[in-house]
C-alpha cells in the first residue's frame, strides 16, 4: 500500500517537473504540426485567413510552380557539393590537429572561431568580402555574377563557417579510438595510409555518420546564406526549396495554404532522406 | 632544435591554413575602420561607419536591446524547461515519460519553415504577433531537443549516492535538485545556456517570419536591411561595422567558455 502510494506520488512529482517541457511541446510543436496540416488542405491567405477546403490544389499548385523543379535540383546539387567538400576538409583538419600540442591548440581555435558566428553574420561578412566595391581581392572578380560562381562562392562561405564545427565532432570520435589499436597496427608493419584506411575510417564511422546526417539535413534546408548573399539570383538560379516556401508565404503570392503544402512535402522528403541515411550508415556498420 | 627545423614545412602549411580561416574576420574588422569611398569613413581611419550604424533608423541601441532581450529570455526559458525536464527524465519514472522524450527529440526532424508558417498564424491568435516574448518562446522550443538531451545526460552522470544522500538528509526533490544536481551538472548547464544564447542572437529566419514591426527587429535583420538603405546603393562600411558588432559578443563568449563547452560536449559524446 505504502509502496504504491509512493509510486504514484513519485510519478506525480515526475510529471510536475516535466510540465514545462510538455507545455512547450504541446503549444509550440504539436499544435503547429496539426495546424500546418490543416492549412495545407485549406485556401489560406496571409491576410485573408482560412477560406475553406482546397485540398489537392494546394499540393498541385506547389509542385507546378515555375521554380519548384529548379529549386529541388539546385538544393540537391548544393547539398551534395557542400557535404563532400565540408566533410572531406573537416576530416583532414581533424587528423592534422588530433595530437594535443600547444601549436595544435592554436590551430584548433583558429579553425573553430568562424563557427561562433551566426550564419547570417557570416553571410553578411562574405557579402561585403565578395562585393566589387569593398572586396580586398585584386581585379574585378564577379563572385556572385553567374549561377556557377554564385554557387561556389556560397559553398566557400559555408565551408569556412562550418569546417571547424565538424572538425570538433570528428576530433571527439578520433579521441575515442584507443591508442593501443594504433600501436598494434604499427607493430604489424602497416603504413600510414593502410592504418587510416583500415583502422581510423571504420572506427570513425559513427562520428562520420552523425556529421553526414547533420550536414545533409542542414544543407537541404539552406536559407539564410542564399537569402542574404545571392537573394536567389542571378536569374533565380540559386533559389532553394525553403526559400520557395518563404516566398510563397510572405512575398508575392501571400498564399499560406500553398506554402504549408510545400513545407509538408519538404518534411516528408526530409524524413525519407533521413531514414535512408540511418539505414545505409548503420547497415554498413553492422557488416 | 633539428626536430623543430625538420617540422618547419608543417608549421608553415598549418599556419597558412589557420590564417586563411582567420582572414575574413581580420579583414572585416580592419575594413570597418578603414577609409573607403561610399561610406561615412572616406578619409583616414576611424569609427565613421559605426556612427552610421548608430543612427540607422531606430538606432543601433534599439536593435541591440531587442537582440539582448530575445537572447536572454531564450536562455531563461530554455534553462527553465530543460533543467526541470532533464531532471524529470533522468530521475523519475512516470507514465508517458519515454513518449514525451521522443516527442522532444522529434522537434529536430521538422524543418523550421514547416513550423514557422503555422506559428505565424498561432502567435497572431494568441496576441503574440510582433512580440519579443513570443519570438523567444519559439526560439526556446527549437533549443529543447539539444538542451533536454544535454541536461538529462548531465543529471544521469551525477552519482546516484550523491542524490540519495541529499534525499535522506531530508531534502525534498526540489532541494536535492537545487543543492546537489545543479552544481554537479554545471558544465552541461553552461553549454546549454551558451548554445541557447548564440542560437537566439544569430537566428535569422524566425524573426524574419514572426516580426514585421521594424522597431522590434533583432540586430541581424536590421544589419541585413541596412544594406538596401539608399536606392540599392549599399553602404559596405556600415555593413562591415554591423558584422563586427554582431560577431564580437559571440567570439568573446565562445573563447571565454571554450573549455567548459568542449568539456560538456565531450561528456555528452562519451555517454551517447
Amino acid at each position: 500500500m505504502t509502496g504504491r502510494s509512493l509510486f504514484t506520488r513519485r510519478s506525480l512529482t515526475g510529471w510536475a517537473y516535466a510540465t514545462p517541457t510538455a507545455l512547450f511541446v504541446l503549444l509550440f510543436f504539436i499544435v503547429p504540426i496539426g495546424l500546418v496540416g490543416r492549412m495545407s488542405v485549406s485556401d489560406w491567405g496571409l491576410f485573408a485567413g482560412n477560406r475553406g477546403w482546397n485540398a489537392p490544389e494546394n499540393f498541385a499548385d506547389a509542385v507546378d510552380d515555375r521554380l519548384f523543379w529548379p529549386a529541388v535540383g539546385f538544393t540537391v546539387k548544393y547539398t551534395l557539393l557542400t557535404t563532400v567538400i565540408l566533410l572531406g576538409l573537416a576530416l583532414g583538419l581533424a587528423l592534422l590537429v588530433q595530437e594535443s600540442t600547444r601549436w595544435n591548440g592554436l590551430l584548433r581555435t583558429s579553425f573553430l572561431v568562424p563557427s561562433a558566428l551566426g550564419l547570417a553574420s557570416a553571410s553578411l561578412l562574405f557579402y561585403a568580402l565578395y562585393s566589387p566595391q569593398a572586396s580586398p581581392f585584386p581585379g574585378q572578380i564577379a563572385f556572385l555574377g553567374t549561377p556557377w560562381s554564385a554557387l561556389w562562392s556560397t559553398v566557400a562561405l559555408i565551408v569556412w563557417r562550418f569546417a571547424g564545427f565538424y572538425m570538433l565532432l570528428l576530433l571527439v570520435g578520433l579521441q575515442s579510438i584507443p591508442g593501443d589499436v594504433y600501436e598494434a597496427a604499427r607493430l604489424d608493419g602497416s603504413g600510414r595510409w593502410q592504418t587510416f584506411r583500415h583502422i581510423t575510417l571504420p572506427l570513425l564511422r559513427p562520428s562520420l555518420a552523425l556529421c553526414t546526417i547533420l550536414c545533409v539535413t542542414g544543407s537541404l534546408l539552406a536559407f539564410d546564406q542564399f537569402y542574404i548573399l545571392t537573394k536567389g539570383g542571378p536569374d533565380n538560379s540559386t533559389v532553394t526549396i525553403v526559400q520557395l516556401v518563404y516566398n510563397m508565404a510572405f512575398q508575392g503570392s501571400n498564399d499560406l495554404g500553398r506554402a504549408a503544402a510545400l513545407s509538408i512535402l519538404v518534411l516528408a522528403a526530409l524524413l525519407v532522406v533521413n531514414i535512408l541515411q540511418f539505414r545505409t550508415l548503420r547497415g554498413r556498420e553492422d557488416r | 632544435m633539428t626536430r623543430f627545423f625538420s617540422r618547419t614545412p608543417q608549421f608553415v602549411l598549418t599556419g597558412g591554413l589557420a590564417l586563411i580561416f582567420l582572414f575574413p574576420l581580420v579583414w572585416a574588422t580592419l575594413a570597418s575602420v578603414a577609409p573607403q569611398a561610399g561610406t561615412r569613413q572616406t578619409d583616414g581611419w576611424g569609427f565613421g561607419n559605426y556612427v552610421t550604424l548608430a543612427h540607422y533608423q531606430a538606432g543601433i541601441a534599439q536593435y541591440l536591446g531587442n537582440s539582448l532581450a530575445i537572447s536572454l529570455m531564450t536562455v531563461l526559458f530554455t534553462l527553465l524547461a530543460s533543467v526541470t525536464g532533464g531532471y524529470a527524465f533522468a530521475i523519475f519514472r512516470f507514465p508517458g515519460r519515454d513518449a514525451l522524450f521522443l516527442l522532444v527529440l522529434a522537434i529536430l526532424m521538422v524543418p523550421y519553415a514547416t513550423l514557422l508558417i503555422p506559428l505565424y498564424v498561432l502567435l497572431n491568435s494568441l496576441g503574440l504577433q510582433n512580440s519579443l516574448v513570443g519570438l523567444a518562446l519559439v526560439l526556446s522550443m527549437f533549443q529543447l531537443p539539444f538542451a533536454t538531451f544535454m541536461m538529462r545526460i548531465s543529471f544521469e552522470a551525477v552519482p546516484a549516492e550523491l542524490r540519495e544522500a541529499a534525499l535522506i538528509d531530508g531534502c525534498g526533490s526540489f532541494r536535492a535538485l537545487q543543492r546537489v544536481l545543479i552544481p554537479a551538472a554545471k558544465p552541461g548547464l553552461i553549454t546549454v545556456g551558451l548554445f541557447a544564447f548564440l542560437a537566439a542572437w544569430n537566428d535569422f529566419i524566425t524573426p524574419l517570419v514572426l516580426i514585421s514591426d521594424t522597431g522590434k527587429l533583432p540586430l541581424p535583420l536590421a544589419v541585413a536591411n541596412l544594406r538596401g538603405q539608399v536606392m540599392g546603393i549599399v553602404d559596405y562600411g556600415a555593413t562591415e561595422a554591423g558584422v563586427v558588432v554582431l560577431a564580437l559578443p559571440c567570439i568573446v563568449l565562445f573563447l571565454a567558455l571554450q573549455r567548459h563547452y568542449v568539456r560538456g560536449f565531450m561528456s555528452g559524446a562519451l555517454k551517447g
